[in-house]
């Protein structure tokens, strides 16, 4: 676990990671909160925080009585969220460093091509 | 709906002229985990034994389970306090301890006990007096888990205990806490250990209650600014400041509140480095002032 970070957001990302990775697929159900606590050694409470996130965010939805499950568009709706952030997430702070050593844009486009290839 | 289990106000305990336990307002909420935290001498075992009838306090309300706890046997028997060095008869080995352990507490479970002192290797032929320091915890360790009271209070618990023993009390504690929810206090200086495990946190420092929140809010609000000096003054500027160090042109700034987007990529901008402050960290921070005291760097929020 990152410290930087309130854990409850951590667990809801481990999740939507998790859905668009294809681990848990659509329909398919999570892990309890008491599952996340005792795997990732927090408290219950925080666990349940996190589970919380992601129903208020409609990526899971309760089962009465059996639990949490992906809900269907899942995964569509997580890669357009994170879509949305890649500029200020990723781009931003590699422009800056780029910027900082003197890379122009047109040799961090021949870096980022030379990096896939490898990769 | 939450119930309160303990609800103390304007809790203080004196020693002669010394006060140990200052006026102090707090509740317990049922079925949550405390972290009761602060430097030593900072008055923790002091609550803890006024919670559990040992001693009484000179001033203030106290309510443990809707009554005063001393003298109230029905109150008692809901309660556990496991001290930092548990006291047992001489001729006792740990078998006896563990066999009178369900006449104090009606919801020991004797087969959680043996598990335990099977996880902890613990020699139970043994006297007390001829165990090791760690196996003298881990007596302590098992009977707090084992007694399931509704209240039970660690108070440093592992003095001894080396990392694997510490991991398997961590552990069997969450998992028994998540089958069988109670209200859990625990009192370390291993705060970094047990962080992720507590769901509120009180710190408390010469005898006063210095912070009342949730873990999960405390985590990762405060951060440590690095770099020059002129652009780390210009970062924290408009903040709330609880820790500044500096050598030379370059500065090292504590500060209070989450950052957001913005600020990081302003952060990075300035060329700072972004620290994230551990609550080992940050107790250190708001418990150590007096410590770097008459130091030029010293400042602290208001």
């Amino acid at each position: 676990m990152d410290e930087s970070r309130p854990i409850f957001i951590q667990i809801a990302e481990q999740v939507e990671n998790d859905i668009i990775d294809g681990v848990l697929r659509e329909d398919e159900q999570i892990p309890s909160t008491n599952e996340f606590a005792t795997f990732f050694r927090i408290n219950p409470a925080t666990a349940l925080k996190g589970v919380n996130r992601l129903v208020d965010d409609g990526i899971v939805a309760k089962r009465r009585g059996i639990g949490m499950f992906v809900t269907p568009g899942a995964r569509d709706r997580l890669i357009e969220r994170r879509r949305a952030d890649f500029a200020t997430e990723y781009i931003r702070p590699l422009i800056i460093e780029a910027e900082k050593l003197g890379i122009d844009i047109d040799e961090l486009a021949g870096l980022l091509r030379a990096e896939r290839i490898q990769s | 709906m939450t119930r309160t289990v303990v609800r103390a106000s304007g809790l203080t305990k004196r020693y002669g002229s010394f006060t140990a336990v200052d006026a102090v307002d707090f509740t317990l909420e049922e079925n949550r985990i405390y972290g009761l935290l602060g430097r030593n001498g900072a008055g923790k075992t002091t609550v803890m034994q006024m919670l559990t009838g040992q001693i009484f306090p000179n001033d203030g309300e106290l309510e443990v389970f809707g009554r005063t706890p001393a003298e109230h046997a029905d109150v008692l028997r809901r309660l556990c306090f496991i001290a930092e060095s548990q006291r047992y008869p001489d001729a006792f080995n740990a078998a006896h301890v563990l066999k009178a352990a369900p006449w104090f507490f009606e919801n020991w479970d004797a087969a959680f006990a043996d598990r335990l002192v099977h996880d902890f290797r613990l020699p139970l032929k043994r006297y007390i007096k001829k165990l090791s320091r760690g196996q003298l915890s881990a007596v302590g360790v098992i009977v707090g888990l084992a007694s399931r009271a509704p209240l039970t209070f660690f108070d440093e618990p592992y003095l001894g205990l080396d990392a694997v023993a510490r991991q398997i009390f961590y552990d069997r504690l969450l998992e028994d806490y998540t089958e069988h929810p109670r209200t859990i206090v625990l009192s370390t200086h291993l705060i970094d250990e047990v962080a992720n495990l507590l769901e509120h946190l009180l710190i408390i420092d010469q005898g006063r209650i210095l912070l009342d929140r949730d873990a999960d809010e405390v985590r990762g609000s405060a951060t440590t600014v690095a770099g020059g000096r002129a652009a780390v003054e210009s970062f924290v500027a408009d903040r709330a400041v609880i820790g500044r160090e500096g050598l030379g042109g370059l500065a090292s700034v504590t500060i209070d509140g989450r950052l957001d987007r913005a600020d990081r990529v302003r952060a990075a901008e300035l060329g700072l480095e972004l620290a994230p402050v551990s609550l080992q960290q940050l107790i250190v921070h708001l418990t150590g002032a007096d410590l770097r005291a008459g130091t030029t760097e010293q400042e602290v929020a208001a």
